[in-house]
């Protein structure tokens, strides 16, 4: 009996179905093949380490290390022999901590540090003398000339730190135009010290509780044009290296600076600086100030 | 009529100061002269304070190769030596005199005749050139004695001068060739006799009609002295554009113009050569242009180097009302001064003074892809290339695009339909691929 033309239609259909799969199948498995021999044959080998301490780094790509993000970093932690010198800025202690324990190494342990910026010339304390009009990137500015005020030294107040900042922690203060670092947001990873055309931003070490103690100025032109230009510079007039007990200060240039891996936070300098060139942070409020100043002018 | 062939513009041209006699300015109560150019090492001082000086006596001596000497321009005691904020924008070292009287040297020959005859052979006027501390007067201030020493193997074939001003507002060059005319052709021969060369060719753009023609006049019966009328176009004053336009050369990037075998000097430069060599002054003043749109009288001024230039802008009138930028040299070149108690210096070729509505900078918009940059660039360079390289900080890329080229004319910015900082933004590559080429070769 010869099958009715509904089964014909049936399996001639199923046919195209079955040769398509068929081919492709076929296709598939050589393919694989061809995979499989090339991986095999091209096989690079990858610490499976690298993976283990890149998650164990906080993946910032920021750059702080030195090295090209996170997995550059993790790499160069697996390859090197010693820690040493490698410190992921933005994890910290914790973070080198964690990674040497991954690699069985010893992590150097270092101070924690943050962004601290050299300048204090705000309007009140430093007058803009003429407007610049140009492009409003400091690296523009700087490479036109020294600034709207007196001083070739100090903030532009146009804000690169503030662009290259990744963590959101470093802020140009609109009334100040000086740029404000926010101690809990910065990370030292260092954008801003490379972003900053005047060299004003300094890493430096964040101290017990948060309290340091620096020079807040970068002029190293003779005292009288610096107290020209700006209430608050550093004349270089050399009393803080006088007063220091424990020899943190050097004086070169007409500018004085402070060692912070000496510095005993004593606050000495603080009290005898002229200009108030030299800032404390993070200091419980002073108590009234008139014996001590009394003291100071009797010696 | 002869012009460059790549690029250009021209700016209006707004010489109001053409035809004033060149005055002489009053002679300061300080003079602040500056030791440092815009070009190679500052020069150190060889006075200290409370000497007494000479006017064109030695105080600064030329520091390295690529320096010049730099001479007292008034007679005074030595009053300090500190830093003083000049034309560039910084704090630069200058020597502070307190004038007293007017006690010229012996040596210099103060008459105004003019002595023709040089018997002195080529070392000789080199280094008279030298010792007078001249430098190029076009505003980049290069050492001029270095431009007569081409490297070993390089022969300079033509001697060309730079009359061009193609500055708008700037006549200071203009009114030196109508007044000086016969000194500086007696520079001209100068030079050819100390770069040995058969042939010089002045370019004078054509809106100095009354140059040229009198300069032809002159140099009618002196051999090899050819004066040019150039079609006026900016920047025809550009070392490589003015070769371009007369001997249609062009310098190879990177290299100077004495590979194609020309040496370019400015006019005042040629008629500074011809003091110094003739009348043993060197380099002690210069003239300069005040202008602007509404500046009470606009003319031209020969100053002592190191005077104040707000003593001289107060001789001429003071600053006019409603001025909003005061430009130190020309208008597309020069830069905005920060305040008038700034020195004159060798490269300081006048004060513009710039409308309140002319200073300002129009809100910037995006890129439409006119091209008109391209166009205009004279170094055929893509200006907004380069900027957009500029902003995300690619550096070999802008190296390989020939940043180093750029010769900082700001045409892009001049002709940007979207007022774009173009040259700000190149400018600022070019210092940093500059100092990239530098530490790699330092290598």
């Amino acid at each position: 009996m010869l099958p009715d033309l509904d089964q014909i239609v049936f399996i001639k259909a199923m046919n195209v179905v079955l040769i398509s799969l068929l081919t492709l199948g076929v296709i598939g498995a050589v393919a694989a093949m061809i995979l499989f021999v090339v991986a095999k044959k091209f096989h690079v080998f990858e610490d499976p380490r690298i993976d283990e301490v890149e998650a164990a780094l906080p993946a910032a790509n920021c750059g702080g290390c030195g090295f090209p993000g996170c997995r550059g970093f993790a790499d160069a932690c697996v390859k090197s022999d010693e820690l040493g010198d490698l410190f992921c800025p933005v994890g910290g202690n914790d973070t080198m901590a964690k990674v040497a324990a991954i690699l069985g190494k010893t992590a150097v342990v270092q101070a924690q540090k943050v962004a601290v910026v050299r300048c204090d010339g705000t309007c009140e304390h430093r007058p803009r003398l003429n407007e610049y009009d140009g492009v409003k990137h400091c690296f523009i500015a700087h490479n036109l000339y020294s600034g709207e005020t007196n001083c070739s030294w100090g903030c532009l107040g146009f804000g690169d730190c503030e662009i290259s900042c990744e963590f959101d922690a470093i802020k140009v203060n609109p009334e100040t135009m000086i740029p404000e670092v926010d101690d809990a947001k910065c990370t030292a990873c260092g954008a801003c010290v490379r972003a900053c055309p005047k060299l004003l931003i300094e890493l430096r070490k964040k101290g017990p509780k948060g309290k340091r103690i620096y020079v807040g100025c970068r002029n190293e032109d003779k005292g009288h044009i610096t107290k020209k230009a700006c209430d608050v510079g550093c004349i270089g007039c050399a009393k803080c290296f006088k007063v220091c007990p424990h020899e943190a200060i050097t004086v070169a240039n007409s500018l004085a600076f402070i060692n912070d891996d000496i510095c005993k936070l004593c606050r000495k300098c603080v009290e005898v600086c002229p200009t108030n060139a030299i800032k404390e942070i993070n200091f419980p409020p002073r108590k009234p100030k008139v014996e001590p100043v009394a003291e100071t002018i009797e010696a | 009529m002869k012009t460059f062939r790549i690029g250009g513009i021209h700016p209006a041209e707004n010489k109001f100061s053409a035809g004033q006699q060149i005055k002489t300015a009053a002679l300061p109560k300080q003079a602040v002269i500056p030791l440092a150019h815009y070009i190679g090492t500052p020069s150190e001082a060889v006075v200290k304070r409370g000497d007494l000086v000479k006017v064109g006596q030695l105080i600064g001596q030329a520091n390295g190769f690529i320096s010049a000497n730099v001479h007292s321009s008034v007679s005074g005691k030595v009053s300090k030596i500190d830093v003083q904020l000049d034309a560039s924008g910084y704090k630069r070292p200058a020597v502070f005199i307190e004038v007293d009287g007017d006690d010229w040297l012996e040596t210099i020959d103060r008459s105004r005749d003019i002595k023709r005859e040089c018997a002195l052979s080529k070392e000789e006027i080199i280094e008279k050139i030298k010792s007078a501390g001249i430098v190029g007067l076009g505003g980049a201030t290069f050492p001029a004695h270095v431009k007569l020493m081409p490297p070993p193997g390089k022969k300079a074939g033509v001697l060309i001068i730079n009359a061009v001003e193609c500055e708008s507002y700037l006549t200071c060059d203009h009114q030196l060739m109508m007044e000086h005319g016969e000194e500086i052709l007696i520079g001209v021969t100068i030079l050819m006799k100390a770069l040995q060369v058969e042939r010089a060719i002045i370019g004078v753009e054509n809106n100095k009609k009354d140059a040229i023609h009198h300069l032809k006049k002159l140099a009618a019966n002196l051999k090899g002295i050819e004066v040019e009328a150039l079609k006026v176009r900016y920047p025809q004053g550009g070392e490589k554009q003015l070769i371009d336009a007369l001997i249609r050369r062009q310098v190879p990037s990177g290299k100077i113009p004495v590979e194609v075998g020309a040496v370019v000097q400015n006019v005042a430069t040629t008629y500074a050569i011809y003091e110094a060599v003739q009348k043993n002054k060197p380099m002690i003043d210069r003239v300069m242009t005040i202008t602007g749109k509404d500046a009470p009288n606009p003319g031209n001024y020969r100053v002592r180097l190191g005077t104040y230039l707000s003593s001289v802008v107060e001789e001429a009138g003071g600053v006019p009302a409603g001025t909003g930028k005061i430009v130190g040299g020309g208008p597309m070149m020069g830069r905005s001064l920060m305040n008038l108690n700034i020195p004159m210096a060798k490269g300081s070729s006048g004060v513009v003074f710039l409308r309140d509505e002319e200073s300002i900078r129009k809100p910037v918009q995006n890129c439409i892809r006119c091209t008109k940059c391209v166009t205009v660039c004279p170094m055929g360079l893509e200006p907004y290339l380069l900027m957009a390289q500029s902003e995300r900080n690619m550096w070999p890329e802008m190296e390989a695009d020939r940043v180093m080229d750029c010769i900082e004319c700001g045409s892009c910015s001049y002709t940007c339909p979207s007022n774009r900082p173009l040259l700000d933004y190149i400018r600022f590559g070019k210092s940093t691929v500059g100092g990239i080429i530098r530490s790699r070769t330092a290598k």
